[in-house]
């Protein structure tokens, strides 16, 4: 063996830990600016005494403290919920394999939308709670339907069928939501408020019961992590190395389920940012799902926050919805990683 | 002898299979296109002001006739451009639907998916919400913004390494701000011009006239022909790249032409009728499905028109209130076609 081949050999892991060390650091600066930046700025600037006085309460203005209130609850919302649609992007993309898998593509966003749609123009629901709660059932039902249709057959639920049946699924219920809101004008004016996805007007009260369900399916995908890379070459090498691919394949997507579908009963269907982060770790550091998964919940979570602090900014008073300008600020960010980095085959 | 004999039987038993394998696609497609002729008859024929077949030959000649004489209206400027332009448009969105799919090897890759629709989407929304546009300027700056993504695309997608994937990701980052911009112009225009604008997104065939159709098809004569021209190519690429080097091809080239072919088709189709919804995604897996696991851009295309045409044919005379355009009920119709045959060949043990 020639001396050059034996000091790559043991060069490689120790950058490739490096590397995603430092990417790991930068990250975490990243969410910590996003959190700062998004408690300071807004339609209404505060400075960093006032910042300082909130939080060891002291004596504010009502004004001011009902202002940071607000804003540091939604700087966890936008938090949570940029960091649970990651997971549940590279949840999905470990899966299908296919880096089209996005959340959406499962039929979660769809079913959402249709039982949402439903509840306005049939049942006449109009609350913020009830939608949420609509929102999270058509989003499990959908969900359930496509892996279950999925896995009918002798080989399970494969990942070529599960995509195509989500995406068709998603079809029809696409179909049937614009039949719908062609009818109803008073569906489709809710509609195409909810379908951005916003956090304005997150309370702490209606965090609760969904955060728990996130943080299980947090730890799902999380401890999925190491059978999300045997999955990746391929079901019968994975079976070799001693996975039960079925078995892990469908608790898997449990977790997916319940990140993305109650991401999107709390703020609406939020799109690319599930498909997005995965392939930006990827490009940054590597094919290891023990690294991309971990690291795609900080970077959607500080991406989210700084979506969201821009939306409020950019034209007071009035605020752009999250979902727009994360797709606004993602997609630049998105081109700029996989035109320079060349890892980005799954 | 006899141990000759028996060493013939395995091969003929060969030969006879190859043979049946080549017989399947064409008795599918030739299946597929009489189910065209037939479902474009029912949809001309049959519903409000039924016309029998000798008296639609009549009309056709440029006669009318006795005791209804609406109906050569009713069939002459409505339910013939309608049938006509829906099958263009559905054989357009077909094909161009399994040229991606073939081409970036992604069942999933269509162009609802990959940027072209929602540049269409977003030229039209633009056009509604800024300009008033109607009809013919609607169409013309869904072409434009579609071809402008498209090119923007490919631009971000060229360069060296594997084109493939990174057109699809270029794709579905721009469709996502497409997408994005889009919804965002939906929240803030009244709701009746949100309404037209939705209308219009989901792809509709009340638009449909002569001049439309006669613009549509010189496009479609030009752009079929070199699809067909080079089909071999498309299929040796799809086969494995470095297989078609081997055999000689230019891949780079037969690739660009192919994306640049498969933009066309979807951007003048959805020029002529808007995007009409799902065509493009599941007429290509529909097809590979009857045809049993094999590409083929004809019967995609035919699977295309037919899922149009029956679509509008429903939308026209099922639906109560009767102006539903034909985009809501394609994706209805066509992702249980999808569903079930998946689920069959499950069964069969292949996928």
């Amino acid at each position: 063996m020639s001396p050059s081949l034996a000091h790559t050999a043991r060069e490689k892991p120790h950058t490739q830990r490096q590397r995603t060390l430092a990417v790991t650091a930068a990250l975490v600066v990243l969410l910590a600016l996003a959190v700062v930046s998004s408690i300071f700025w807004g339609t209404r600037d505060v400075g960093v005494n006032t910042v300082w006085n909130y939080f060891t309460h002291a004596d504010l203005p009502a004004m001011t403290e009902a202002v940071l209130d607000q804003r540091s609850v939604r700087t966890l919302w936008a938090g949570t919920i940029g960091a649970a649609l990651a997971l549940a992007g590279a949840g999905m993309q470990g899966v299908t394999r296919n880096p089209l898998g996005d959340p959406g593509i499962l039929g979660v966003n769809a079913g959402a939308a249709f039982a949402v749609v439903v509840g306005i123009s049939l049942l006449g629901i109009n609350s913020s709670t009830g939608m949420a709660g609509l929102a999270f059932i058509g989003a499990g039902i959908t969900s359930a339907l496509v892996y279950g249709l999925a896995s009918v057959g002798r080989d399970g639920a494969t990942p070529v069928k599960l995509a195509l049946m989500g995406a068709a699924i998603s079809a029809g219920l696409g179909s049937l939501t614009s039949a719908l809101i062609l009818n109803f004008s008073n569906a489709l004016d809710s509609l195409r408020k909810w379908q951005l996805g916003s956090v304005a007007g997150s309370s702490m009260e209606e965090f609760f019961p969904g955060v728990f369900l996130l943080i299980a399916g947090a730890l799902i995908i999380g401890l999925g992590a190491r059978s999300i890379n045997n999955f990746a070459l391929g079901d019968d090498m994975a079976t070799a190395l001693g996975e039960n691919v079925m078995l892990k394949r469908f608790i898997i997507f449990i977790g997916i389920t319940l990140l993305s579908g109650t991401a999107t009963s709390m703020c609406g269907p939020i799109a690319f940012l599930g498909l997005m982060a995965p392939h930006a770790l990827r490009a940054l550091v590597g094919p290891d799902y023990r690294a991309i998964i971990p690291l795609s919940a900080l970077f959607g979570a500080a991406l989210l926050i700084v979506a969201d602090t821009v939306g409020r900014v950019i034209m007071p008073p009035e605020e752009i919805q999250v979902g727009v300008t994360m797709v606004v600020i993602g997609v630049p960010v998105f081109i700029y990683l996989v035109r320079t980095k060349k890892a980005v085959e799954l | 002898m006899s141990q000759v004999a028996t060493e013939l039987t395995p091969v003929d038993r060969v030969a006879k299979l190859r043979a049946d394998g080549r017989r399947r696609p064409r008795l599918i497609i030739v299946g597929l296109a009489v189910t065209l002729v037939a479902v474009f008859l029912v949809r001309v024929l049959l519903g409000t002001y039924t016309v029998t077949f000798p008296d639609f030959i009549t009309i056709l000649q440029g006669g009318s006739i006795e005791g209804a004489r609406g109906a050569r209206y009713i069939v002459l400027s409505d339910k013939l451009p309608r049938a006509v332009l829906g099958t263009l448009t559905g054989l357009a969105f077909g094909c161009a639907g399994a040229i991606f799919q073939l081409l970036l090897r992604n069942p999933l890759a269509s162009p609802d998916i990959i940027g072209i629709s929602s540049g269409a989407s977003l030229g039209a929304v633009l056009g509604i919400v800024f300009w008033g546009s109607t009809g013919f300027e609607i169409s013309f700056l869904a072409v434009a913004f579609s071809l402008a993504l498209a090119i923007l695309i490919m631009v971000l997608a060229a360069g060296h390494g594997g084109v493939g994937n990174r057109f699809i990701l270029m794709g579905i980052g721009v469709a996502a701000l497409g997408n994005a911009v889009v919804n965002y112009l939906l929240t803030r225009i009244d709701i009746n011009s949100a309404q037209s604008a939705m209308v219009w997104m989901t792809g509709s065939l009340s638009v449909a006239n002569w001049e439309r159709i006669l613009i549509l098809l010189i496009a479609l004569c030009l752009i079929f022909p070199a699809v067909m021209l080079f089909q071999r190519q498309l299929h040796a690429l799809a086969v494995g790249e470095e297989l078609a080097q081997s055999l000689g091809l230019n891949v780079t080239i037969t690739r660009w032409l192919y994306i640049v072919l498969g933009v066309l088709l979807a951007a003048v189709a959805t020029a002529a009728s808007g995007p009409i919804a799902f065509v493009a995604f599941v007429s290509g897996p529909i097809a590979r499905r009857l045809i049993g696991g094999r590409h083929s851009l004809t019967a995609s295309a035919l699977v295309g028109a037919i899922i149009v045409v029956f679509a509008d044919f429903i939308a026209a005379n099922f639906v109560p209130s009767g102006a539903m355009p034909v985009g809501v009920l394609t994706g209805a119709f066509g992702a249980p076609i999808l569903i079930w045959l998946l689920v069959q060949s499950q069964k069969e043990g292949r996928s």
